[in-house]
């Protein structure tokens, strides 16, 4: 059956595909659970709401006006602040502008013709299987290009990300590094659209990067492990949607339902993974007289 | 570069009338003094003195408003890979994310752009550095299971990691037990000696460092004074700089300063 499978051009290409993906996400997430930043890549799936619904109104490419509207975003949000974590405020701010325009924009184009008023269900949910092949090009090469950046920055990041101060006194460029973060998460998260949809982002950026925190204390083998999440998830949850007699039912439901299975037994593990240590104590705990 | 400035390479910290401002507060006036390789110096004063903005004067991140500042005979700049810094506040985040051999080999490379894979010589420096602060027993701990004194030593081998000739020490000592307070104590005087580093230490409780070090600088009012602890921390240098009256009593072989905050 899986070599019948294999042989089906559609589900070979989102095979690759999501692969891919899964490996920018699961590293790019790594960086992201971190610096405790989840919130900000839900923010970017939003925005990428927006560039998607205002790219069909303008009857562009739905992954160019995301990839627009996102590295915007990230310039936008880089000039505000260099703090590492959290920027609640900032991130909330431009992410309720940004949904507000992109339900500006759905409504508009739904208007347009009746074939549109469906068209935001696919952008919100996603499905790989109707991504024209200009578009997955596109998802690559950005892909392509925030994984390499990633790969230049990933020293200073970690550094700045888990000392910051420590980082600060090095001259690490923490501004800089902030905002070259963000831009390579706005592509990141634009590439992860196609596969599940905006709003299941979240799914493969957070979910195998917090999984891979609580298996390992060791930044290199968390790296790994959440890339092998990531990754594991994602075609899991492909052959699930095509390999089974429930056909059809979107891989976004299953890849989110697996990663959140792996985190979840991943807390149930972290405890027996991590030895505490024993302190020793010089002296017995005696009272005196 | 002057004269002057050639011949003072070797000299950790050289200043000559440097006033800092912030805002339109005057933080400090009119120091003057030079530091030697090797010293070991005790910075002292109330909240609000400038002891953390006169160390970030030399690492460049404040800048003077008069005066000269030389480290090592050049100007201050951010990144100088010269001085170590152990900053007053450091939040470890994402305490479980990370070794403890993890956060010592930021002081090596940490600030480096580019891909790199991991060596056996760099794995090797810093196995040094974590037994040169006696932290071996730790090393594949994650960090946020370590105790405040553990954490220090941590901080301690991040900054020797990267060979500085001046060593930064924003209150090390601050949250830790007497007993741990000493052995960061000693384990910072026997680098002075063996590394032949300068090292500048805040502090608000300078009797256990009594022993150890070389010279007080103590900031208040917007002024200092430096010199051997028996001729600063005394009545009449006290209540000049304070421009109040202070006691200074002793007792048991330590020194109590009455009357003032610092």
């Amino acid at each position: 059956m899986l070599t019948e499978l294999f042989a089906s051009h559609f589900f070979a290409h989102a095979f690759v595909g999501g692969a891919i993906v899964a490996v920018v996400a699961g590293c790019v997430g790594y960086f992201l659970v971190l610096r405790a930043q989840a919130f900000a890549a839900e923010a970017f799936t939003d925005i990428g709401f927006a560039g998607a619904t205002g790219a069909a109104l303008l009857g562009v490419g739905s992954l160019t006006g995301m990839i627009i509207f996102s590295l915007l975003a990230a310039a936008g949000l880089g000039i505000m602040g260099d703090r590492v974590r959290g920027r609640d405020v900032e991130i909330g701010m431009v992410l309720s502008f940004a949904l507000g325009l992109g339900v500006l924009f759905l409504s508009l184009y739904s208007r347009t013709s009746a074939t549109h008023s469906m068209s935001g269900i696919k952008i919100l949910f996603g499905s790989i299987l109707t991504i024209n092949s200009k578009d997955i090009l596109l998802a690559f090469a950005s892909c392509a290009v925030a994984l390499g950046s990633l790969a230049v920055v990933h020293r200073p990041l970690l550094f700045a990300s888990v000392d910051p101060a420590g980082a600060q006194a090095r001259g690490v460029p923490m501004r800089a590094l902030s905002a070259a973060f963000l831009a390579i998460l706005a592509l990141t998260t634009a590439s992860c659209v196609l596969l599940v949809g905006i709003l299941l982002t979240a799914s493969l950026l957070i979910a195998p990067a917090a999984t891979a925190v609580n298996l390992t204390n060791s930044p290199g083998r968390a790296l790994l492990a959440s890339v092998a999440t990531s990754v594991g998830v994602t075609w899991l949850g492909l052959l699930l949607t095509f390999g089974t007699p429930l056909r059809h039912l979107p891989a976004g439901f299953y890849i989110s339902a697996l990663a959140t299975l792996a985190y979840t037994a991943s807390v149930v593990l972290r405890n027996r993974i991590r030895p505490a240590r024993v302190f020793q104590f010089p002296h017995g705990n005696r009272e005196t007289r | 570069m002057s004269f002057e400035a050639a011949s003072l390479e070797r000299v950790p910290v050289f200043l000559r009338d440097v006033r800092i401002r912030l805002g339109s507060r005057v933080i400090q006036d009119e120091m003057s003094f030079r530091i030697e390789d090797g010293e070991f110096i005790a910075v002292l004063g109330p909240n609000g003195a400038g002891k953390t903005t006169f160390l970030k004067l030399l690492l460049g991140q404040v800048p003077y408003e008069a005066g000269e500042v030389l480290v090592f005979g050049a100007r201050p700049r951010r990144g100088n890979p010269k001085i170590g810094y152990s900053p007053q506040f450091r939040t470890l985040d994402a305490n479980f994310a990370v070794r403890a051999r993890d956060l010592v080999g930021f002081g090596l490379d940490g600030h480096r752009f580019g891909f790199a894979f991991p060596s056996r010589k760099r794995g090797k420096l810093i196995d040094q550095a974590l037994e040169e602060v006696r932290a071996t027993e730790y090393a594949e701990a994650a960090v946020g299971e370590l105790s405040g004194g553990e954490r220090q030593r941590l901080s301690l081998a991040q900054v020797l990691i990267g060979n500085p000739g001046l060593v930064l020490l924003d209150e090390p000592l601050a949250n830790l037990d007497i007993a741990s307070a000493q052995e960061i104590i000693s384990l910072v005087a026997r680098l002075c000696v063996s590394r032949k580093v300068a090292v500048m230490l805040v502090t608000h409780d300078v009797n256990p460092l009594l022993p150890h070090i070389d010279r007080v600088l103590f900031m208040a009012n917007g002024r200092s004074a430096i010199g051997r602890p028996e001729t600063v921390i005394t009545r009449e240098t006290l209540s000049s700089l304070y421009n109040h009256p202070v006691d200074v009593v002793e007792a048991g072989g330590k020194k109590f300063v009455l009357g003032v905050e610092i």
